[in-house]
């Protein structure tokens, strides 16, 4: 007769600690925890100490104190005697601005060239090879500077527009290339704008509305509603209409040289366009690369079924091959989209006053706050890259191959 | 019934034809151009066009780069020389190249130091690179790192000659321990290391001579292109342990240990380089020692080296996760422990599979250098925004020095990646 007995119960021993898997992990994690508590209270107390010695302590009040510099280019009112806290606003909607501008046209570009890469004209696809592998392989840093060296050298001063046979001339009568930045008109919101703009956003959510509709009535009865022309039709029509119906209250204003420079418009200044202009090229030839990589991901067999099924060339990019294709390039291309982010923060480099060159620059060095301002700025930069992350782990989610 | 069979027929060929060339619309260039350029209308319109974009970007270069001149004093001397003509002045770079490349406060008599660091560095990586040849020459890659720290710092061999020596006594102690338990061998390693660090400490002061056969040159005298160098290959080779123990720290069962990982890797990928930077340069000094100074370089390194490793820690867990399970099991079922498991099985295949990971990471980092110039330290890019175009000779001069920065970055970089192509090929061992 066998009778299961437990085994019989060994008493702890001091060696089980590093010898026993069971205990093991919570000895390294014991020890890592000890480390760890051990390290950060070092690291305070040197900080303590240190401020102690300085004579400061940490404190955030500096932040509404008067700033008392001046930045070229802001969204939001600001004057020198704003707080350091409205610098920092300002910095952070330019970070913001530049960063969506060049995500923009990054995309463009990279989907343009990443597509041209697998063209069939051999000329073609060594051109696009050879602006992928030279913007990649250079810094960024340099390509900013030497974006804002164009910007700054070679582009003629407001005076040249001067006189009666200027040697430069405005594009259009409108757009204006200097090397402080390009002027072009800026619209005036009169009495009643405001209907036209609504009526533009309702027009939008028209166009959604009516691709759904057709959506759903091809796939229920098989009938295909034509997409194009009533697409654009839905979405210029009434906003041209009541455009005209409330009077034309949005009016131009136009860029006018006056005395040495520019009245009027809307500058766009050089350190924009620089880190503008560079970010899109540059992260444009890593776009180009994913894109080119989701195309190929795409196996032919999927073509060539598409095909027999008697689809048209432009019918199976839209529905077999770009549908996979998405699911290889939308990950990497947010993470493109964050590294634009983080890398607009060497505008500090060309002198445009995001919130690395407001907060983290002038600030810290007029207030000295060093660590508090890095801290914020670290901040920012966080919760920015966490929530881009959150939106692209929601999305991949959504769009990822659903197997068993 | 036809006439035409066979027996009918007058003639019939015994000989078959010599076979004839190709038609030459098909075949040679004229072939090729059919079928590249201009298969179709289209086609044919995109190459014409390519051909515009590639004549505007020839005729607006060559001219510049052909008729450059390399050999005045300054830029009004160039501007003189050329007499109007649109051309590059290359001169900048004969007379400053010194200083592009060392930084304006290397000594000047010192310069070889650095050159043959520079050139005895393929000798170290060489073998790394290459594992075809002889495994003895790891021996010099060994020995490499603290003999060019000599020859760029200078200063007495007795530091460097400790520092190895402390190394090398720690890997004597787990090699002697490590068979039996991992834990003793390491922490074994770490503390005769100490212990030799320790009495180096009271040793080399009392034997370093008075006067050192290489003279010290400070680190804030490092500049130019091979600060660049010094921050990319030093941060590049400590990131890749560091990054790959961040990596299984973050794959760990242990709880504490992966989120303390996940927390370190997430708020570096999260800000970027520069806010590091700044930490390096003002806030860093803050949570030291108070009266401690720490040199400008070693708080650019360890910055860079933790940015760097939570990246390559990133990659590294991407060839964890492709490993297939069975690998895991495979290794359990012969009953190997954790440090073997990962040493002899997990690891070799996931390196293999993030080597293009791995690269573009170093690649990466090693543009990412100029980034030091915004903090004020002359690098490259820091050399040419500062002394150099400040300067009255050759104040203006922006696209030959640029384009020379931009010619070194692309010549490095782009050798780095095709060597990684060239390694993915060699590497690749499943036959597909």
């Amino acid at each position: 007769m066998t009778a299961l007995t437990d085994p019989p119960k060994e008493s702890f021993r001091l060696s089980m600690l590093i010898n026993d898997t069971r205990y093991r992990s919570l000895t390294f994690q014991a020890i890592a925890l000890l480390v760890l508590i051990s390290a950060v209270a070092y690291l305070a107390s040197n900080l303590m100490a240190n401020l102690a010695a300085a004579g400061l302590n940490i404190s955030y009040d500096f932040l509404g104190d008067p700033a008392g510099y001046d930045i070229n280019q802001t969204l939001i009112g600001y004057t020198s005697q704003s707080a350091h806290l409205q610098a920092a606003w300002v910095g952070i909607l330019n970070t913001l601005l530049v960063a969506f501008l060049a995500c923009i046209t990054a995309t463009i570009l990279g989907v343009f060239a990443g597509v041209m890469r697998l063209s069939n004209n051999w000329l073609v696809r060594k051109l696009m090879s050879g602006y992928v592998e030279i913007f990649r392989n250079i810094p960024v840093l340099i390509w900013i500077l030497i974006i804002y060296a164009i910007m700054t050298v070679s582009l003629p001063a407001p005076n040249a527009f001067r006189g009666d046979s200027p040697e430069s001339t405005m594009l259009l009568d409108s757009f204006a290339f200097t090397n402080r930045g390009i002027y072009i008109p800026s619209p005036i919101w009169g009495a009643g704008s405001i209907v036209v703009v609504l009526t533009f956003v309702a027009s939008i959510i028209g166009v959604f509305a009516y691709r759904r509709y057709a959506k759903k009535l091809l796939f229920s009865t098989g009938k295909l509603l034509p997409m194009g022309w009533p697409s654009l039709a839905i979405l210029f029509v009434p906003t041209i209409l009541m455009f005209f119906i409330m009077g034309q209250p949005i009016t131009l204003d136009y860029p006018e040289l006056k005395g040495f420079n520019f009245r009027g418009g809307l500058k766009i200044g050089a350190p924009l366009i620089a880190l503008w202009v560079a970010l899109s090229v540059y992260t444009g030839a890593f776009i180009a690369e994913n894109v080119r990589a989701g195309i190929l991901a795409v196996s032919k067999g999927q073509t060539e079924a598409a095909a027999a099924l008697g689809l048209r060339p432009g019918r199976i990019m839209n529905l077999v091959v770009l549908p996979q294709a998405l699911r290889v390039i939308i990950p990497p291309l947010i993470s493109q989209y964050l590294n634009i982010t983080k890398n607009s923060s060497l505008a500090i480099a060309v002198g445009y006053a995001d919130i690395t060159a407001t907060l983290g620059g002038i600030t810290l060095n007029q207030t000295g706050r060093a660590i508090e301002c890095v801290l914020l700025l670290m901040l920012f930069y966080l919760v920015i890259s966490l929530g881009i992350s959150a939106i692209m782990n929601t999305y991949n989610n959504a769009v990822k191959l659903k197997e068993r | 019934m036809s006439d035409t069979h066979a027996q009918t027929v007058a003639f019939v060929r015994e000989t078959a034809l010599p076979p004839a060339p190709p038609p030459a619309s098909e075949a040679g260039v004229v072939g090729w151009m059919r079928q590249n350029l201009f298969a179709t209308w289209a086609n044919s319109l995109l190459t014409v066009a390519a051909f515009y974009v590639i004549y505007l970007l020839l005729s607006g270069t060559l001219p510049w780069v052909l008729n450059g001149i390399w050999n005045t004093d300054s830029l009004a001397e160039c501007r003189e020389t050329l007499q109007g003509q649109v051309a590059a002045c290359f001169s900048v770079l004969t007379e400053r190249w010194h200083q592009l490349l060392f930084g304006f406060k290397y000594p000047p008599e010192f310069y070889w130091r650095p050159g043959i660091a520079f050139l005895l560095l393929f000798l170290a990586a060489a073998p790394v690179l290459f594992f075809d040849l002889p495994r003895k020459l790891l021996i010099f890659t060994a020995i490499y790192p603290f003999l060019a720290y000599w020859l760029i710092w200078g200063g007495t061999i007795w530091s460097p000659v400790f520092v190895a020596l402390g190394i090398a006594a720690g890997y004597v102690v787990f090699e002697r321990f490590g068979k039996q338990s991992f834990a003793t061998g390491f922490f074994g390693g770490i503390a005769a290391a100490a212990v030799v660090w320790m009495l180096a400490g009271y040793i080399t002061p009392m034997i370093a001579p008075e006067q050192p056969y290489l003279e010290a040159v400070q680190s804030r005298d490092m500049g130019g292109f091979m600060l660049n160098m010094i921050l990319g290959v030093v941060c590049v080779s400590l990131s890749l342990p560091i990054g790959i123990a961040l990596a299984l720290g973050r794959q760990s069962s242990m709880p504490l240990i992966k989120w303390i990982c996940v927390v370190f890797i997430e708020f570096i990928r999260g800000v970027p380089l520069i806010t590091l930077l700044f930490v390096a340069n003002v806030v860093l000094a803050y949570f030291l020692p108070p009266g401690t100074t720490f040199d400008l370089i070693l708080r650019v390194i360890i910055m860079i080296t933790m940015f760097a490793s939570a990246y390559i820690a990133e990659v590294i867990r991407g060839g964890l996760a492709a490993l297939p399970t069975g690998q895991y099991e495979a290794a359990d079922s012969l009953g190997l422990d954790y440090p073997q498991a990962m040493r002899l099985i997990i690891l070799p295949q996931a390196l293999k599979i993030s080597i293009p990971g791995i690269v573009n990471v170093a690649v990466g980092l090693f543009k990412d250098t100029t980034l030091v110039s915004v903090i004020s330290m002359f690098d490259l890019v820091g050399m040419i925004r500062g002394p150099i175009l400040a300067s009255t000779e050759w104040n203006g001069v922006y696209w030959e020095l640029f384009s020379f920065a931009a010619v070194l970055f692309f010549v490095v970089c782009y050798g780095i990646s095709q060597y990684s192509q060239w390694l993915e090929r060699r590497l690749a061992t499943d036959h597909r």
